[in-house]
């Protein structure tokens, strides 16, 4: 299938061409495969070269990432530094300074690594009409494609209590057969507001519930570690694919989360 | 659908030629300008032999739109050498057994000269996590590793002396 090509200058301009029939082009490592391969999902796609796009700045205790930030800019800048292990482990060299925090967003499974980390760090998608979506609610929603992401806002680290883990059979750049990531704040050596993430382990990264709701306002310690861990594919039913059966996923991603949790212990 | 003017600099020459909507930075490159140096081995970013450099960022050819380059600064395994010379990393390759069938080899050197340019004293995990998103199907990647190294070595010894 043959595609036309738009360019657009700014974000709002390719916000008002977007229809059924169009597919944005962001770093193009997932969307050129595609185009490549005959299937561009699309008979026309779109893109632009707004600089706002490229944008990372820090507002009112959170950072906000423009959507076409690429991997390897997250992974050169200091204050981004707690995303920078995670940054660093998508694709190569080469993959990193093409792919961006918005095509993170819309990478099918079993990719979206990043926008696990950010979905575990409170992420709320910024959409060009300026409506402000909290990224479980977009990830839920993205086969629908709910419209052009100019930007995402996350919380700002306090302390070093970010932890991210990638389980891949190729190291150092294979594909996820799960990322974990977890964010726990907390007082008086107790959690409070836990946010615990997965990816690849069902369509769209997704926040889990049952492991935040273990952890919550206890010490991580043996306990809670057992709690959560108990609790880590509680209403889940992860995808087979190439790298791995659901089955696989549901029996390792305790041990993963458990390992997780105690080097955040230690 | 018509073809669309594009124009950049290739290896510092000023480079014009028209694309296809759609079409990637590789088959532009191979076959409208006819820069043969970028490899086709998969044209969905695995294998890495299509890699060049834009703006001075290792990228993948193959999965860049070719238009997204208009005015930009391209270079591929075709501008390394000056003349007759070899640049050290085409001559360690050389000497080191550092490329058997060739293939990757134009992707390896991209991407170790995007490494070198930034660390040019790099340590044995630098080139390999350099040159990981390369696939060699000969070499086992030592020779390519090591050559490296000593391209490094050398390139230091020359701005040194
Ligand atoms: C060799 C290789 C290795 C990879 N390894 C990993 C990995 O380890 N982990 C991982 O997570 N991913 C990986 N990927 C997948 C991909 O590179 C990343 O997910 C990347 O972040 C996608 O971003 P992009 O800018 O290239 O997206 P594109 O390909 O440009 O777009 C991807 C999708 O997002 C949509 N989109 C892009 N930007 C926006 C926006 N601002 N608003 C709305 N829709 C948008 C596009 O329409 C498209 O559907 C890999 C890919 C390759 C080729
Ligand atoms: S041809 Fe581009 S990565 Fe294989
Ligand atoms: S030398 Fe043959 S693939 Fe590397």
């Amino acid at each position: 299938m043959t595609v036309s090509v738009d360019h657009f200058a700014t974000v709002a301009e390719l916000a008002r061409a977007l229809g059924p029939d169009t597919r944005v082009l962001a770093g193009g490592t997932l969307v050129m495969r595609d185009v490549n391969y005959g299937q561009a999902g699309a008979a026309r796609l779109a893109y632009t070269t707004d600089p706002a796009l490229t944008e990372i700045r820090a507002e009112a205790g959170r950072i906000v990432l423009g959507a076409g930030v690429t991997m390897a800019a997250v992974s050169a800048r200091p204050e981004l530094s707690f995303l920078a292990p995670v940054a660093r482990q998508i694709g190569g060299p080469a993959v990193r300074s093409m792919a961006t925090v918005g095509g993170n967003l819309f990478a099918p499974h079993p990719y979206g690594d990043f926008a696990t980390a950010l979905l575990a760090r409170d992420g709320v998608a910024e959409m060009a009409d300026g409506a402000a979506r909290p990224l479980a609610d977009l990830l839920a929603r993205r086969a629908a494609r709910p419209g052009f992401v100019r930007a995402v806002s996350l919380a700002r680290p306090q302390t070093g209590e970010f932890r991210f883990r990638k389980v891949s059979r190729v190291k150092p750049k294979g594909v996820s057969v799960m990322s974990m990531a977890a964010w726990l704040p907390g007082a008086a050596g107790r959690i409070t507001g836990a946010r615990v993430a997965y990816g690849a382990m069902a369509e769209p990264p997704v926040r889990v519930a049952p492991v935040e709701r273990a952890l919550e306002g206890a010490a991580l310690a043996a306990a809670a570690i057992a709690r959560a861990t108990a609790a880590a594919t509680e209403g889940l039913n992860p995808p087979d694919d190439a790298l791995a059966s659901g089955w696989y996923r549901r029996e390792t991603a305790p041990v993963h989360l458990r390992r997780l949790l105690e080097e955040r212990a230690g | 659908m018509s073809k669309k003017p594009l124009s950049f600099t290739l290896n510092s020459r000023e480079t014009a030629v028209f694309v296809d909507p759609g079409a990637n930075l590789l088959d532009t490159l191979r076959r409208g300008v006819g820069d043969l140096s970028p490899k086709y081995g998969c044209g969905q970013g695995t294998c890495g032999a299509c890699s060049v450099r834009i703006d001075g960022a290792l990228h993948l050819a193959c999965l860049t739109l070719a238009e997204t380059v208009a005015g930009r600064a391209v270079e591929t395994t075709a501008g390394l050498a000056a003349g007759p010379d070899l640049h050290p990393l085409q001559t360690a390759f050389m000497e080191g057994f550092a490329a058997q069938c060739g293939f990757c080899t134009p992707g390896m050197l991209m991407a170790a000269k995007t490494l070198l340019d930034r660390t040019p004293d790099p340590t044995r995990a630098e080139v390999i996590e350099a040159i990981s998103g390369n696939l060699c199907r000969c070499t086992g990647y030592e020779p390519i590793v090591d050559a490296i190294l000593t391209a490094a070595g050398r390139m230091r010894g020359r701005v040194a002396g």
